[in-house]
């Protein structure tokens, strides 16, 4: 039986590219619970535009996996959060629709590129949200909002429908107001799909029940060296220490392989990204194409006119990292690096069952704030590791610094959301 | 270092429209962006063993296709069912 | 000028399905984009899942051909735009194919066996198929149909090993049947095999010929790009290292735009596949007899001699059409089915399941009975065969004798005849009684224009001998 769902709230910070007309919901788990879902996630009859002028009036002919599981699971799907273009960026900004503000400060960014979800989720437009988490874009503006967000494990939940940024690090996460919620919303998505090459065949999540006591949690120096902010370093420090007063064991540790896994991240993304980014040239969807001579022309019109400069930027240094001559001193070297993050988290994961750290490096940023393209990627060095590694990493409130919301990142084994949703939710009950 | 030309070939190549104005921008970000990138260099090893998931197929079952309806919905005006682009040669 | 040629034939799989996706493959009778689905059309988000049985078909190929198959292999990007190209990439595989090696056993120019040794296999995607419509407002744009879009391929690389258009046509009749013996592709299907040859005069740049999409085309092409490439050296012009395109219609190569920058395909692995790890699946591939394998066990079996079998084993219908008429007579059958009826279906453009089996055999009894002559025979054959393309039902060789009385002439009646046309004929009986040669041939050729072909020239000769003796 499918019932109607009013919604009639303003959307003052721009968190909706689109709100659907004539919501339905049915029986199940999520029944009536509004859900925002990131606009890069297809939507049957529902324009899905990445963000994009590209993609502007394409309707895809097909749901992905999760928005199948949602509406089975009796979700009422409220409508598109708005995204940086393609996901590529920390703000929210590089949206063709206008960046949106962050509910918490008006004045600053939400970060991003999940920033839609997160302002949505925040604002309590909807309960819960989809974002997309391919370098931090699920953590990040979870900790800039003050929300709960986590990206799960690669393979862990189905990309079929998530349109493609950089495949092998990106993931579809849970976005909501506290850890309860999160991974309500988790449980309905995670699962084996056999439309998804990468999907792992596991079996369902695990209630989570708040456990912490005689974990033993590493915290890596890295994770607080230079760039870090010290009122943010401060604020997760005392998250850390709340974690070891309810019996967990903090461990010491290093992450050598941290200072190549900035540098790994971009150049294996945007290397995807060039490859991903290649169809949109107007023939088959999005933006009608000029018939003009040479075709070559008519594509670089297009592809000129409806990207935004951060994607057209990410293209040509993708693009140049895999071109010949290129190809072994930039992405072959992004993969060894790659090896060597992987390396470093199970040499980690052999001693401790958590690693701690901040999520981001710093408070929300100003509207506008952000600079050069290369400081802007700085912001992401301490989400980045755990795309690389595929292990799942959640990003839960844990105070302000400048009065502005923190979050505490906890990052487990491959397929231990169990865990870190446990330790996450033992931290905001303040119990073990 | 990349110059102004390079950018231009890349640009070529990937039918990323850049103009003059945009061309001397991007080679300055991208130098202060491949600078950073060249931390790379000191990593030991290539693209190394391949690792990843292994062995992951469908059958041979037919599945329903989309309708002609559906898969020319997006485009611009189709014709006799096909869809448009722009002539190549 | 010494000629090096390489291949790369690309094949169809004749799976159920597409590489990637559940879309069919069967969409011969329909309209444009009915075979489509987010995979095969590039839609955003859509994701690729390899097909199980391409990669057996394959990988049944690559044991056939001797190849090694590697523990690991992956599928890679191939990124370049082309309207065709759903995703602006190909999935295709790059520095780990699915095999490794191989080699074909072929006729040499010498007439000896040679073996052709192979590079590689590796397995791909087809694009779409562009229709170019003509010229004024319509010549503006292309018509694109992405039912081909995602369809198996494998492509088979050559090493640089062929010296002439007819040893790579030889190649390419060999490695086409046993294809077709493997059941792994439709002969029948327009563009399922599709030859690019890399074409070069020993010392010169190498030209990559494309496009060629039937593979009878092959040595009509490379023929005329020798001759080009010949006709530059002795002009003294300089060769270029280009890819070219064949124009079928024309019979000619075209220099396809030489911009360097369409070689830049920035491979990388595919990140939505797993890595295959199939080498152990090749022992438990099972092989059919292949051509070789057929062709000597015809010359062993029916005494056929080694042309022949090569011929009949040559082509998966024929051989089998072959082993269903031959009987007891592989004697008559061999030649008749080798040198002649193949001779007439290929006159015909039609394919030798369309032979009426009955009639066939029927035909061979009485030109072994020697009831009529072998000139009687052909006749009959390709009245029957004219039947069968007219799409009428044939007749019996028994009827076609008695109603155009073909039975073989003899007796009295039949020496009245020879009869006659050396009494006709004086000037020839004298120069062949002067011993001039050829004076013999041309009386039985009268007597067989006598007798509308029913004579049998030996029996003409021995009455003729017999009546100028009186």
């Amino acid at each position: 039986m499918e019932k109607t769902f009013t919604f009639d709230r303003p959307d003052p910070c721009n968190a909706f590219i689109k709100i659907c007309e004539n919501i339905t919901y049915g029986e199940g788990p999520l029944s009536g619970i509004s859900v925002g879902i990131k606009d890069n996630i297809s939507t049957s009859g529902i324009e899905t535009t990445c963000g994009s002028h590209i993609l502007q009036g394409y309707i895809p002919p097909y749901n992905a996996h999760v928005v199948t599981l949602l509406r089975s699971a009796g979700a009422a799907i409220v409508g598109k959060t708005n995204m940086d273009e393609f996901g590529m960026g920390t703000t929210t900004e590089t949206s063709s629709f206008g960046p949106t503000k962050n509910p918490v400060d008006p004045t600053r960014a939400p970060g991003g590129s999940s920033g839609g979800s997160a302002a949505a989720v925040r604002s309590g437009l909807v309960r819960l949200a989809l974002g997309t988490d391919t370098g931090g874009s699920v953590r990040c503006p979870a900790s800039f909002c003050g929300i709960v967000g986590l990206k799960p494990t690669y393979g862990r939940v189905s990309r079929y429908g998530l349109i493609a940024y950089a495949n092998s690090m990106e993931q579809i996460g849970p976005m909501a107001a506290n850890v309860r919620d999160c991974a309500l919303l988790y449980s309905v998505i995670a699962g084996y799909d056999p439309r998804d090459g990468t999907s792992v065949d596991k079996p369902a999540p695990a209630p989570v029940s708040p456990v912490i006591a005689g974990k033993k949690i590493g915290v890596p120096a890295e994770y607080f060296g230079e760039g870090v902010d010290p009122a943010v370093a401060e604020t997760v420090t005392e998250a850390i220490e709340k974690l070891a007063d309810l019996g967990a064991e903090i461990v010491p540790c290093t992450m050598p392989s941290m200072k190549y896994a900035l540098a790994a991240y971009y150049v294996t993304s945007m290397s995807e990204a060039s490859s991903n980014l290649g169809r949109y040239d107007g023939v088959r969807y999005g933006m009608a194409p000029e018939m003009v001579q040479p075709w070559h022309e008519a594509f670089s019109a297009i592809r000129r006119s409806g990207f935004g400069e951060e994607v057209r930027r990410r293209i040509l240094l993708g693009s140049f990292a895999l071109s010949a001559g290129y190809q072994g001193k930039y992405y072959a070297k992004a993969q060894a690096a790659r090896q060597m993050v992987r390396d470093d988290f199970a040499r980690l994961f052999a001693e401790v069952d958590i690693i701690a750290g901040p999520t981001m490096p710093t408070v929300a940023f100003r509207l506008g704030e952000a600079a050069d393209p290369l400081s802007m990627y700085l912001a992401d060095i301490l989400t980045v590791p755990a795309n690389l590694a595929g292990i799942p990493a959640i990003s839960v409130p844990c105070g302000e610094a400048h009065d502005l919301p923190v979050g505490l990142q906890l990052m487990g084994r491959h397929f231990a959301e169990d865990e870190i949703l446990s330790a996450a939710l033992a931290y905001e009950e303040g119990s073990a | 270092m990349v110059s102004e030309e390079d950018v231009a070939h890349i640009a070529a190549i990937t039918d990323v429209g850049v103009d003059a104005s945009e061309l001397k921008l991007f080679t300055g970000q991208f130098n202060a962006i491949l600078e950073y990138f060249d931390i790379l260099d000191s990593v030991e090893g290539g693209n190394g063993e391949p690792v990843g998931p292994t062995n992951i197929f469908r059958e041979d079952v037919v599945v329903q296709s989309l309708s002609q309806e559906d898969v020319l919905r997006n485009s611009t005006d189709p014709e006799d069912g096909f869809i448009r682009a722009p002539r190549v040669i | 000028m010494t000629v090096i040629i390489g291949l790369e034939i690309h094949c169809q799989l004749n799976t159920a399905t597409k590489l990637f996706c559940g879309c069919s493959t069967d969409y011969r009778d329909d309209g444009p984009n009915t075979h489509v689905c987010p995979v095969c059309l590039g839609l955003p988000g859509s994701l690729p899942v390899t097909n199980r049985q391409a990669v057996i078909y394959a990988l049944k190929v690559a044991k056939a051909l001797h190849c090694e198959v590697p523990e690991v292999s992956e599928f890679a990007r191939k990124n370049y735009f082309y309207p065709d190209l759903a995703k602006a990439y190909q999935i295709t595989q790059y520095d780990k194919p699915l095999a490794l090696g191989g080699y074909v056993d072929i006729e040499g120019e010498d007439g000896r066996e040679k073996r052709v040794e192979l590079t590689r296999i590796h397995m791909e995607e087809d694009p779409g198929r562009l229709v170019h419509m003509g010229s004024g407002d319509r010549g503006r744009y292309t018509l694109v149909d992405y039912n081909r879009s995602g369809i198996p391929l494998i492509e088979i690389v050559t090493e640089p090993q062929l010296s002439s258009p007819k040893e790579a046509r030889r190649f390419l009749n060999k490695l086409r049947a046993t294809l077709e013996y493997l059941g792994i592709y439709d002969s029948e299907r327009e563009g399922s095999l599709r030859v690019d040859a890399n074409i070069s005069i020993k010392g010169y740049e190498r030209v990559e010929v494309k496009n060629i999409t039937s593979y009878k085309g092959v040595e009509k092409a490379l023929t005329f790009e020798i001759t080009r490439q010949k006709g530059m050296i002795r002009r003294n012009a300089q060769i270029v290292r280009e890819t070219r395109h064949y124009q079928e219609a024309r019979g000619v190569t075209t220099s396809a735009r030489s911009k360097e920058l369409e070689h830049d395909y920035r491979y990388f692995p595919e990140p939505d596949l797993a890595l295959m790890r199939v080498s152990s699946w090749v022992d438990e591939i099972a092989l059919p007899e292949l051509p070789d394998a057929r062709r000597d066990r015809f010359m062993k079996q029916y005494g056929v001699s080694l042309n022949h079998a090569r011929t009949l084993t040559g082509d998966l219908g024929l051989a089998e059409f072959f082993e269903e008429i031959v009987g007891d007579s592989p004697e008559i059958a061999a030649p008749w089915t080798a040198d002649i009826l193949l001779g007439e279906l290929n006159y015909r453009d039609m394919p030798v399941s369309k032979v009426p089996v009955q009639e066939y055999r029927e035909l061979l009894d009485e030109a072994g009975s020697g009831r009529i002559t072998d000139t009687s025979a052909v006749e009959i054959l390709r009245l029957i065969l004219n039947q069968v393309m007219e799409g009428s039902d044939p007749e019996k060789p028994g009827a076609i004798i008695s109603r155009l009385g073909l039975a073989k002439e003899s007796g009295e009646s039949f020496r009245e005849i020879v009869a006659t046309v050396l009494a006709d004929n004086d000037a020839a009986v004298s120069d062949h009684r002067a011993g001039k040669n050829g004076a013999i041939n041309f009386l039985v050729g009268q007597v067989m224009k006598a007798t509308r072909g029913k004579a049998d020239p030996k029996e003409i000769r021995e009455i003729i001998d017999d009546l100028l003796k009186e």
